[in-house]
């Protein structure tokens, strides 16, 4: 059983993807939403709820592809909530997050209740052709489950879409100036709208990465927290969703190395490694910064977190 | 001076005995018993397991009543509550609600309070906990006779006294059968964190280990392991139905028969103050039945060792064992006391794994 370095490496670091992906999907979710000027503080709310529904739709189904869209979708009627209460209505995006995450982990134990002892077979691994056999990056990320694969596919089209479509433009446009969008003919009701729902579907697919494939079975608060980082790496990623990536492996990195260091009588404290991300991240925010600092570059949407209101004179 | 308060406290403790028998001579059915938990029932362990405890009287007549997933905090709040509305008993299940529940005792001296794992009692206040280790004992054997690769994974919740004394007992489970057999150990910090538990898991199986047993309160590691046809085993509740092809058998509780006999006391007007530790002769800590996969000799020398603890002929903490670092822990024809048993802060021989050092 004596594994190499690189070998370990090699298993260290797909973990580190698999453990990452639930927190990327959150992420991606809270970038493309707070792109248009609405912060989303409810994400373990919507992970818990996304993975309730599609452990019960793959329990009843056993469909993959049903269990997972059925948890966006569930996931995003619940952010429609979010979505009329700070954008129609103009309430704090704050509060409305916060009683989102309320609302999700309550829902979610109430209604899971019965399904106590449940379980469903988890979705196994797929071998790209060709892609896994590049020596290193082959084994760490294309021997990996659908779900990954599908969140490659979401980086890159969400990356292009944000900054390469007309579309992505109007969004990033909307969550610096909704006025002058507006003045210029834009609905900024719209674009809000589609932003809050279409990303709290995909923080859907993050909870239903949790039931589906990590833990195929429900028990109360799945999550256990997952939903706060990916709120926190939203920041951290600059709202981007390339960073987010990386952002997301690290903490995943993080996450498998706490337990596997334990292995290979390296004697780094636990408690170390539990905040060890934190520290990492807290430095690259910290000289991030510093960075756009010192070249004027604002990263965070002008007006998040600000409602809009049509006519507004400032 | 002296002489004067020690009268009072005669006379203040003689009121509260009588005060506190007021039940006297009731029927259980008239009795009724509140429960504080401090996770949700549907934890499938620690929690789970009391709530059946609490059906069990409910069953028997008892009128019962719970409150979940109460923090620590706040739970001096909801005692005082369930105190105010004239409950006979209140069961507060969690190590931290230990002074919080003394807090309301002192308030409320004709209420009967029982806390669950913790070690101070007052005249209404009494502490329970079950020798669950010896449970894991026998799961322990369960383990090392079943291991092809004599590496058995161990997920630990936290490093507390309570947590290395489970470890102690399965290892010395796993080496009274297997002596070359090792105990492999990985920490996650806490009670309940089902991804990391099931990442825990993998580790410890691409590690070699073919067997992982947990300490911790969710079956994402029995999930793990079935997703790679290897073995595990559960705690705190009959984890089978989860991973039927996976589960050799768990470390159980059964608190229906301690609450029974604590409810028959209150009635009767019998109850005292107590610190009791009961264990698997009175069936509070137990294993669950195995699974298909346990060959039928197997089962019959855990059960035969069963008996034997039972009977008082074998004790899990008997020597000769080592400690970690191979010097000797306790002598042949020894054994530890309870005291030592319920501090013990070293790993015995067999396990591969360090307890995070003391800051002093």
């Amino acid at each position: 059983m004596e594994t190499t370095a690189i070998e370990w490496i090699v298993i260290v670091l797909a973990a580190s993807v698999k453990m990452g992906t639930p927190i990327l999907f959150g992420t991606l979710g809270g970038v493309i939403s707070e792109r248009a000027g609405v912060i989303n503080l409810g994400m373990e709310g919507l992970m818990l709820i996304g993975a309730l529904t599609s452990f019960v739709v793959k329990l009843y189904t056993g469909s993959t592809i049903l269990a997972v869209s059925a948890g966006a979708f569930a996931a995003g009627a619940a952010t429609s909530l979010h979505a009329l209460v700070c954008i129609s209505m103009r309430a704090s995006q704050i509060a409305s997050g916060l009683a989102l995450t309320m609302f999700g982990t309550g829902v979610s134990g109430l209604l899971g209740d019965s399904l106590t002892g449940k379980t469903i077979t988890p979705l196994m691994d797929i071998k790209i052709p060709l892609l896994s056999s590049i020596p290193v990056i082959g084994k760490i990320f294309f021997i990996q489950d659908a779900l990954v694969y599908l969140s490659y596919i979401s980086v890159a089209t969400i990356w292009y879409l944000l900054f390469y479509t007309r579309v992505g433009l109007n969004i990033r446009s909307i969550g610096e100036a909704p006025a002058v969008c507006d003045s210029i003919g834009l609905s900024v009701l719209k674009y809000r709208y589609a932003a809050v729902i279409i990303g709290g579907m995909i923080v859907g697919v993050g909870g239903a990465y949790f039931s589906i494939v990590l833990t195929p079975f429900w028990v109360d608060n799945l999550t256990a927290g997952r939903g706060w980082i990916a709120v926190a790496l939203v920041i951290f990623a600059f709202w981007h969703p390339g960073k987010a990536m990386f952002g997301a492996y690290l903490f995943g990195a993080a996450l498998s190395l706490q337990l596997r260091l334990q292995l290979i009588d390296i004697n780094i404290s636990p408690y170390f490694l539990a905040m060890f991300p934190f520290i990492l991240t807290i430095v690259a925010l910290t000289i991030a910064t510093i960075r756009n600092n010192k070249k004027r570059i604002a990263v965070m949407p002008a007006s998040l977190g600000e409602a809009f209101f049509r006519g507004e004179k400032h | 001076m002296k002489v004067f308060r020690l009268h009072l406290l005669l006379i203040v403790a003689i009121m509260l005995a009588f005060t506190g028998t007021t039940v006297f001579g009731k029927d259980v059915k008239d009795l009724k018993a509140a429960f504080v938990y401090v996770g949700p029932i549907g934890d499938g362990g620690w929690t789970y397991s009391h709530d059946l405890g609490r059906k069990h009287l409910e069953k028997m007549g008892v009128t019962t009543s719970y409150v979940e997933t109460v923090p620590e905090t706040d739970s001096i709040r909801v005692i005082r509550n369930f105190a105010r509305e004239n409950y006979d008993i209140i069961f507060t299940t969690s190590f931290g609600y230990m002074d919080t529940t003394l807090k309301v005792a002192s308030e409320f001296p004709k209420t009967v309070f029982m806390h669950c794992s913790g070690f101070k009692t007052a005249e209404n206040v009494g502490t329970y906990f079950g020798r669950i280790y010896q449970a894991k004992f026998l799961t322990g054997i369960v383990a090392g006779y079943m291991t092809k690769s004599n590496v058995i994974g161990v997920i630990g919740s936290h490093p507390i006294p309570e947590i290395i004394r489970h470890i102690n007992a399965f290892t010395l489970g796993v080496r009274s059968v297997n002596p070359d057999a090792k105990v492999k150990v990985i920490w996650v910090n806490a009670w309940f964190d089902p991804s990391k538990e099931g990442a825990a898991a993998d580790s410890l199986m691409d590690d070699g280990a073919d067997i992982v047993s947990i300490t911790t309160d969710s079956a994402a590691a029995l999930k793990a392991a079935e997703k790679r046809g290897k073995y595990a085993i559960g705690n705190d509740s009959d984890m089978k139905p989860y991973a039927p092809s996976a589960h050799l058998t768990s470390a159980v509780w059964n608190w229906g028969v301690y609450y029974e006999h604590i409810a028959k006391q209150v009635a009767e007007g019998t109850w005292k103050t107590n610190k009791d530790w009961w264990g698997i002769k009175s069936g509070v800590a137990d294993i669950s039945s195995f699974g298909d996969m346990v060959p039928a000799d197997i089962r019959d020398k855990v059960n035969k060792k069963k008996e034997e603890i039972i009977a008082g002929k074998s004790f899990v903490f008997q020597g000769p064992f080592n400690k970690q670092d191979g010097s000797s822990a306790v002598k042949e024809g020894e054994k530890l006391t309870d005291e030592q048993i319920w501090g013990i802060d070293y790993f015995v021989e067999g396990v591969a794994g360090s307890l995070p050092k003391k800051n002093n």
